[in-house]
């Protein structure tokens, strides 16, 4: 194998990760992440992108995206409206033909990374309904009458947050990554590609209040590491030293700027509730 | 050797399809995993493991799979028993799957085929350096032999864990047979979310009708999409006291977190089982009461029942009149429980006790008796089944 994936300088990459990514580009089939929200999904698909020197297009899915429209769009109402002003344009369907981002990424030049992001936003039978593009990589223009084949197959990154499970048909053809939680090694590495001259021991406190709080019962929404980097970037910005993060018992104390890891209201209000309660049970 | 890999998954209860075997055989072949057991485990799970949920089982079948697996690394190529394999695959298979083989062109086929594969890995991995070792010298044959697991690398911290990955069961609570809990509960409500809408009507669709009426030069073009409005009514009966609070809780928490979804949802309480009388507010069940006949005429035979509960008791409690534990029931719990079935024939059971035991509790398997098998565990998967079941 000539290429591989080994994470970037702005991206911390597991080992399983590099296999899955690994094995997808060999055999050239898609790769399937998923994880909690902020565990990277998106980002994965830039930094494959730039470590392998491959252009990138992003297709990014809402719960209306419908799979033909990667393919392309005729776009009817302009058409409708030109032949009321009677533009000669009217006359060639070619002019109303709009094409998708996998028809984009079908033309490159050289082999493209594809990210299909948050495959799993739109209607259930989207996936299947790409099961033949991503198969054989090409697709017929039923209005101009002509297939579009890829020139390279693209390198397709698709990523779930499992709102919705996706068809069996679908899965079988796909390579799978669940991005675990980073552990704290892996997120110190993460939070140092972001900040390379943070002080040592206010990473080391910042972690320590991070994965506490992260692991308080009843939390609607745990922060996850783009809590983490807003974090610190506050506590660089407003200079907060270390020892303001260190407390005897971590139970009693409130995190400075906690806000930025807790942005549910009702988890702040918890979270405050609970600080309340040890300090009185401790006194 | 791979092939008896593949059956123990599903042995264990990991889907996998020939077609993800065959990619891993492929990927093996194109060397994307180097001499090492680890990237061995890493490799083959993205091939072969689509769903998080799943990697807890996978775990367990690799290490089962590999643990003193020595002779089999050793004999990889020795024969495959086809009998044995057919017998397998006959028993193992999915429909769609037997089909692909036929289109593979039938077993024989494929059993060739895989051998070949199998045989020129062979050749390769005796020529050295390669994913399956020989005992002593590889990963996988050391593994067999060596109680301490894998020789640890040396770069990074990623190859400090002692413990192999797949003993570590990192993924286990990311399994569907755990019970119900703070942890999963979402999932569990996007089921039922997706319960609650099923069977809606459908309602007129603006855009796509102005869009298709445009593409059709003007003519118009009705579109339907389905309405997104909520259709099941739902009757929720909960056991409470005692050893049941916990479990109730997440219940309740679940079905009042979907309580938008549904078209009606209702709770009522019992303890231990059903008698002549329900409770609607939980904290006051001594004082207000409800006939459970008249529950039994004001909700329409269209209503799905869902009772949770851990049905465990003492047997009498269920087929004796008197029976109960807090009064005097004049008929059995038995007669009240068939009339429930009766008038709503949707019904399901769920039960927090781990499956295991069901069978040992004789006051479970009375109810589920009553309840025709219709009994499922409070996990994710059960609560899968239990939907299935109600439709
Ligand atoms: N492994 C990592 N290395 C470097 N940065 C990371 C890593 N994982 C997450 N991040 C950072 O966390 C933030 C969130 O990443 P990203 O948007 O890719 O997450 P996501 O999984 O796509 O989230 P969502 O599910 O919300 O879309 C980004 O700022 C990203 O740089
Ligand atoms: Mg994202």
């Amino acid at each position: 194998m000539t290429v591989r994936f080994e994470g970037t300088a702005n991206y911390v990459a597991t080992e399983d990760l590099m296999m899955a990514v690994n094995a997808a580009v060999t055999l050239g089939r898609p790769l399937l992440v998923k994880g909690e929200p902020g565990t990277g999904k998106t980002q994965l698909a830039e930094e494959i992108a730039r470590a392998l020197d491959r252009p990138l297009f992003r297709w990014h899915i809402k719960s209306t995206t419908k799979a033909q429209q990667g393919l392309y769009e005729y776009d009817a109402v302009s058409r409708l409206r030109d032949s009321q002003l009677g533009d000669p344009k009217v006359h060639d369907i070619a002019n109303y033909i709009v094409k998708g981002r996998l028809w984009e990424a079908f033309e490159s030049e050289v082999q493209p990374v594809l990210l299909v992001d948050e495959i799993d936003k739109a209607d259930i039978e989207f996936p299947n309904d790409l099961l033949h593009e991503l198969d054989r990589m090409e697709f017929y223009v039923y209005e101009t009458r002509q297939w579009v084949k890829a020139r390279h197959r693209p390198i397709i990154v698709i990523t779930s947050n499992n709102e919705k499970e996706l068809p069996d048909a679908f899965l079988r053809r796909c390579f799978f990554h669940y991005i675990r939680f980073p552990d704290p090694p892996t997120m110190e590495r993460i939070v140092a590609v972001h900040y390379p001259d943070l002080k040592k021991e206010l990473l080391a406190e910042a972690l320590t209040t991070f994965f506490r709080v992260r692991e308080m019962p009843g939390l609607k929404k745990k922060p996850s590491t783009s809590e983490l980097l807003d974090w610190i970037k506050l506590l660089v910005a407003e200079d907060i030293p270390p020892e303001a993060l260190r407390a005897d018992d971590p139970k009693k104390a409130i995190p400075p700027l906690y806000g930025a890891l807790l942005k549910n209201e009702q988890d702040v209000h918890l979270f405050e509730q609970l600080v309340f309660l040890h300090r009185r049970q401790g006194r | 050797m791979l092939v008896p890999f593949f059956f123990k998954l599903r042995d264990f209860g990991v889907p996998v399809s020939i077609t993800e075997f065959l990619a891993l055989l492929e990927a093996l072949e194109a060397r994307v995993a180097s001499a090492s057991a680890e990237e061995f485990y890493y490799l083959s799970r993205a091939c072969l493991v689509k769903d998080e949920r799943h990697f807890d089982r996978f775990d367990r079948a690799f290490a089962a799979y590999f643990k003193g697996a020595e002779d089999l690394f050793e004999s990889v190529m020795a024969k495959i028993p086809e009998e044995w394999l057919r017998r397998m695959a006959e028993r193992t298979l999915s429909e769609e799957e037997k089909a692909k083989i036929q289109s593979l062109g039938g077993w024989d086929k494929l059993i060739e085929t895989l051998k070949k594969r199998l045989e020129e890995q062979k050749e390769r991995h005796q020529g050295g350096n390669k994913w399956i070792g020989t005992a002593g010298t590889s990963p996988f044959g050391a593994y067999g032999y060596n109680p301490e697991g894998i020789r640890i690398g040396q770069d990074g911290s990623r190859h400090r864990r002692a413990v192999k990955v797949w003993d570590q069961r990192e993924y286990r609570n990311l399994a569907d047979n755990v019970e119900l809990g703070t942890r999963n509960i979402k999932i569990a409500l996007r089921k039922l979310r997706k319960f609650a809408r099923e069977g809606a009507p459908e309602h007129l669709d603006l855009d796509g009708t102005i869009d298709s009426t445009a593409r059709n030069a003007g003519m118009l073009d009705l579109k339907f999409v389905p309405e997104r409005r909520n259709a099941v009514k739902v009757l929720l009966f909960l056991d409470v006291g005692g050893s049941m609070d916990d479990h109730v809780r997440i219940c309740e928490e679940l079905f009042s977190a979907a309580r938008s979804e549904f078209k009606h949802l209702e709770y009522f309480y019992f303890h231990n089982f059903v008698y002549e009388f329900l409770w609607k507010d939980n904290r006051r069940r001594h004082v207000e009461r409800i006939p459970t006949f008249e529950v039994m005429r004001t909700y329409g035979h269209d209503y799905k029942l869902i009772f949770v509960g851990d049905a465990t008791m003492s047997p009498y409690e269920i087929v004796q009149p008197g029976g109960s534990v807090e009064h005097w029931n004049e008929e059995a719990g038995a007669v009240w429980m068939r009339r429930l079935t009766q008038t709503w024939p949707n019904f399901v059971w769920l039960n927090p006790e781990p499956v295991e035991r069901w069978e040992y509790t004789p006051s479970i398997q009375i109810t589920r008796e009553l309840l025709e098998d219709r009994m499922f565990p409070l996990t994710l998967s059960g609560l899968d089944e239990a939907i299935k079941a109600l439709h």
